[in-house]
């Protein structure tokens, strides 16, 4: 028993993480149509500025995850939108897909070109130590994720459905071309959603990185069980990419344990299939109709 | 008829000082041309650590090595080509250097890799000096493959002896990454195990990039074994260290190089400490000889080599050894030459420990049984050539 909730919590801590990040895309995929395949790297080079900052600004920790944030903000919030984005979305959806997965590649390469190829140790946001519950050895890191993430979750709810500012985000994503006509500003609410995507794959990344280490392969593993997070639990639906990631961090977790260590890489896939075979729109979507 | 005469020897003289002249000449640009050494390795995936610390040992040793002259008078041109630790790509790299019809190859180091490339140099009869250490490599026949380091079936039995006589072990966990390398252990491993008694209580497989090891270690704890062999590439094995100690495992934690090395101990930090294991190479070997390449290494790339960093120097110097031996840069003859040789530090000091290398390309030379203690390896023992 103490061996399952060990594995449970620690699945849950790795799930929050996949949730925040699917969670991000999510949230441009609904307000721009934007598949953002880079989301793994984004997630991946965050830590990257604050090891950067550390390193050649030789400021303390903290100074630089500000710096790390703000870094984070302009560029894979404001400049990605700029950039890539705004030209390429009016292409449609596959020129906006092949050049995120460009943009990937080239985050990749930039972080092993100008840091380093190797594994870096990176600084836990909390000092590292154990609690032993019921026999079960849990690292306080983990319940510090879930509970940063849970926290992130509630206040990104709040602003989503408890402000104004959040009502016009989630009017925009519904029918930009109603909400321009209520008078919504539509291209700025657009742009908050990049910089709210690029705060939450800036916070997972600070919390993910001191157990997976800072490596510019992070993004591969990350991006790829968001994506399967995000469609898992639902598309169309915060609280459906949470319930993904969730469900996906657990069932990694307690599979490679009870059914199978060689084939842990397949069960997330097994997964997918599964949910989209027997509810396409996902564990919490809604079912949604285009005219085509 | 007198003048016809003394026109054809004019003449045959003429050309023959022409001919000895422009002979000459050609000896002299040769001698002048640059040696291209091209190095087929793992600069960025999984085996990036392993193949950057290769890099730097290689870079090291042919800065030395042209700063005093070159090899027989020619400076070696380096080109260093990236497998992105993938199999696939290595082979394209490597065919894509041996169109260039090189003297020798450097590199892979990843076994998986090396075990695709070796068919393309044994097939241009190139020798390949590679950092692989899966047992398969030298069990293939290709007459131009050359280990740097101990292959499994070397490295193996004398990591079994030491659980069997140093921890009178009954039982065992193995923790293997799958791919060449961590198969090609595990198999040769539990093989060795069996001709000791010893039981083998879990068997666990973990992917190469793998970071979460939370159900590996609760596996590992469950089995209650004895002592646990970890066969996982550098990174992994920090993560799984981490990851056992954070969840209280106190049974011995016993592995070959890749558990003990530099990389290791930074990434894992305290979680390394009381690791033992046996290492074929270390920085911190009592040779002052290899305590010197550290030094320099530090110094040259600010950051402390592990043992692929040693590889890949002794490799260049194997290259220079070689063909000071046979006084000409023919491949052919340079595997031969190899095949049976002993190059001793006296003779040729950037070989670090005196090594031989036997008819399949496999090499003898001392090795080490060594700690993580206070962060640092610290060599428990050192264990001399098997054929001496």
């Amino acid at each position: 028993m103490a061996a399952f909730i060990q594995l449970f919590v620690s699945g849950l801590a790795t799930g929050a993480i996949y949730a925040l990040v699917a969670v991000g895309f999510m949230l441009l995929w609904q307000t721009s149509q934007t598949i953002n395949f880079a989301q793994g790297e984004f997630v991946m080079i965050p830590a990257f500025f604050v090891l950067w900052a550390i390193r050649f600004l030789g400021i303390d920790f903290w100074p630089a995850v500000g710096i790390g944030v703000i870094v984070s903000l302009i560029i894979l919030g404001f400049l990605f939108k700029r950039m890539i984005v705004d030209p390429m979305i009016k292409h449609g959806v596959l020129p906006m897909v092949i050049s995120t997965i460009a943009l990937s590649i080239f985050l990749k390469e930039m972080v092993k070109d100008f840091y380093s190829s190797q594994a870096q140790p990176f600084p836990g946001l909390i000092p590292s130590s154990d609690l032993n519950f019921f026999g079960a050895v849990i690292s306080t890191q983990n319940i510090f994720i879930l509970i940063i993430a849970s926290l992130t979750v509630v206040a990104l709810n709040f602003l989503l459905n408890g402000t104004r500012l959040g009502r016009a985000m989630q009017a925009t994503a519904q029918n930009p071309t109603v909400a321009r006509i209520l008078g919504i500003p539509v291209e700025r609410m657009i742009l908050y959603t990049f910089l709210i995507n690029a705060a939450l794959v800036a916070l997972a990344s600070f919390l993910i990185s001191p157990i997976y280490l800072a490596k510019f392969t992070n993004g591969d593993v990350l991006g790829l069980a968001a994506f399967i997070a995000a469609i898992v639990g639902g598309f169309n639906q915060v609280r459906g990419a949470i319930v993904g990631g969730l469900v996906l961090g657990v069932t990694e977790n307690l599979a490679a344990a009870y059914i199978s260590a060689q084939y842990r890489g397949a069960i997330p896939l097994i997964l997918l299939i599964v949910v989209i075979l027997w509810r396409p729109h996902g564990l919490m979507g809604r079912a949604e109709e285009r005219t085509v | 008829m007198i003048t016809t005469q003394l026109n054809r020897k004019t003449f045959l003289l003429a050309s023959a000082l022409l001919a000895g002249g422009l002979g000459l000449g050609l000896q002299a640009a040769q001698a002048a041309d640059p040696l291209y050494l091209p190095n087929v390795v793992e600069l960025s995936g999984p085996g990036a650590v392993s193949g950057t610390n290769w890099r730097d040992g290689i870079i090291l040793a042919v800065e030395e090595i042209n700063a005093k002259g070159g090899i027989l008078g020619r400076k070696i041109e380096l080109e260093n080509l990236d497998t992105q630790s993938d199999a696939g790509i290595s082979r394209a790299q490597m065919q894509k250097v041996l169109d260039k019809n090189p003297y020798v190859v450097l590199g892979p180091v990843f076994s998986g890799s090396v075990l695709v490339d070796m068919a393309l140099t044994s097939q241009a009869e190139v020798p390949e000096i590679m950092g692989g250490e899966a047992a398969a490599i030298t069990q293939k026949g290709s007459k131009y493959i050359f280990r740097t380091a101990f292959g499994q079936q070397s490295s193996i039995p004398k990591l079994a002896n030491y659980f069997r006589d140093g921890l009178k072990a009954k039982t065992v966990a193995v923790v293997w990454v799958n791919n060449d390398f961590g198969k090609g252990g595990r198999d040769n491993f539990i093989k060795e195990m069996a001709a000791r008694d010893i039981k083998v209580v879990a068997d666990i497989s973990t992917e190469s990039g793998q970071a979460d090891f939370s159900a590996d270690v609760v596996k590992v704890k469950g089995a209650n074994a004895d002592a646990i062999f970890v066969y996982t590439n550098e990174e992994e094995s920090a993560r799984f260290l981490k990851e056992a100690r954070k969840q209280g495992i106190k049974t011995p934690l016993i592995g070959e190089t890749t558990l003990l090395g530099q990389k290791v101990i930074d990434l894992a930090g305290d979680a390394a400490n009381g690791v033992k294991g046996h290492v074929g190479l270390s920085a911190d070997a009592p040779i002052p000889a290899v305590q010197e390449f550290a030094k320099k290494f530090k110094a040259r790339f600010n950051y402390v080599n592990d043992h692929n960093g040693i590889k890949g120097y002794i490799a260049v110097y194997m290259i220079k050894a070689v063909t000071e031996k046979t006084g000409k840069f023919d491949s052919k003859l340079f595997a031969s030459t190899l095949h049976g040789m002993t190059i001793k530090p006296e003779q040729e000091p950037g070989i670090l420990m005196e090594a031989t290398w036997d008819a399949n390309g496999d090499i003898d030379r001392a090795s080490f049984l060594a700690e993580i203690v206070d962060n640092k390896q610290k060599i428990v023992e050192i264990l001399p050539k098997l054929n001496k």
